[in-house]
């Protein structure tokens, strides 16, 4: 298979197992998609640097833009890619960060240290 | 300039940028170790044998200029490896900094 379709069949698998296996919802929560729009925002920038810098290349055998090229960066946008990287990896992304985020809550909801719960934020007085 | 910390500089930014919120939002996720390790125990495993994979069939190659060297069988970068740790414990305290901000539910309260 290709990075392509790995990619694609991760997000559906990552999906069915918050939904089906775990049962954490997550896709349907917004604390989910609000976190993972920062998430997301931070990995553009991560990933940009893997890719921009030459840390990581890519073959056009696997996805749908060019291979990295052997010296200077890919395209910033286009060509399959976006901030340097390929398209592919936002579902190689959000893959991971759904695995991750279902998992500790489902530990959660197995009362695996439920507690002590996150917050109130520093700035803010408590209770 | 290649260095051999290139892929773990990286890193480090992504502990940085997240790191804060553990102490400024009190996200209290390091403290609950037990549950953070059994959260990102399956994730390194399912996504270091798609790391293998990928590696194998030529998805994708590292610069070894920029890497450390040191390689988990069957060649699977120990930078990777790290990577598969420090997303996890980034999202999940991002996860948690939107909790202690917004207060929004995620299903896993005392009382649901």
């Amino acid at each position: 298979m290709t990075y392509t379709q790995l990619g694609i069949v991760a997000v559906i698998v990552m999906v069915a197992v918050d939904l089906w296996i775990l049962r954490t919802r997550l896709v349907t929560r917004r604390i989910f998609w609000v976190s993972y729009a920062i998430i997301v925002f931070f990995q553009l920038i991560t990933n940009g640097m893997f890719t921009g810098f030459g840390i990581v290349k890519y073959d056009d055998a696997a996805i749908i833009g060019s291979s990295s090229p052997v010296e200077g960066p890919p395209p910033f946008v286009g060509d399959g890619r976006l901030a340097f990287a390929p398209v592919e990896d936002l579902l190689f992304g959000f893959a991971i960060v759904l695995m991750s985020l279902s998992l500790w809550i489902f530990w959660g909801r197995r009362g695996v240290q439920r507690t002590p719960m996150a917050g109130p934020p520093r700035w803010r007085r408590r209770g | 300039m290649p260095s051999r910390l290139s892929y773990v500089a990286v890193l480090v930014f992504v502990l940085i940028g997240s790191g804060w919120l553990e102490i400024m939002l009190r996200t209290r996720v390091l403290r609950r170790w037990k549950r953070l390790l059994l959260s990102i125990a399956p994730v390194v495993i399912v996504f270091f044998l798609w790391d293998a994979y990928a590696v194998a069939a030529d998805h994708w190659s590292f610069d070894e200029s920029r890497i450390l060297g040191i390689f988990i069988p069957p060649a699977v970068p120990l930078d990777e490896v790290l990577f598969f740790i420090v997303i996890p414990l980034a999202s999940i305290l991002t996860l948690e900094a939107v909790r202690s901000a917004k207060g929004w539910p995620a299903d896993d309260e005392e009382s649901r």
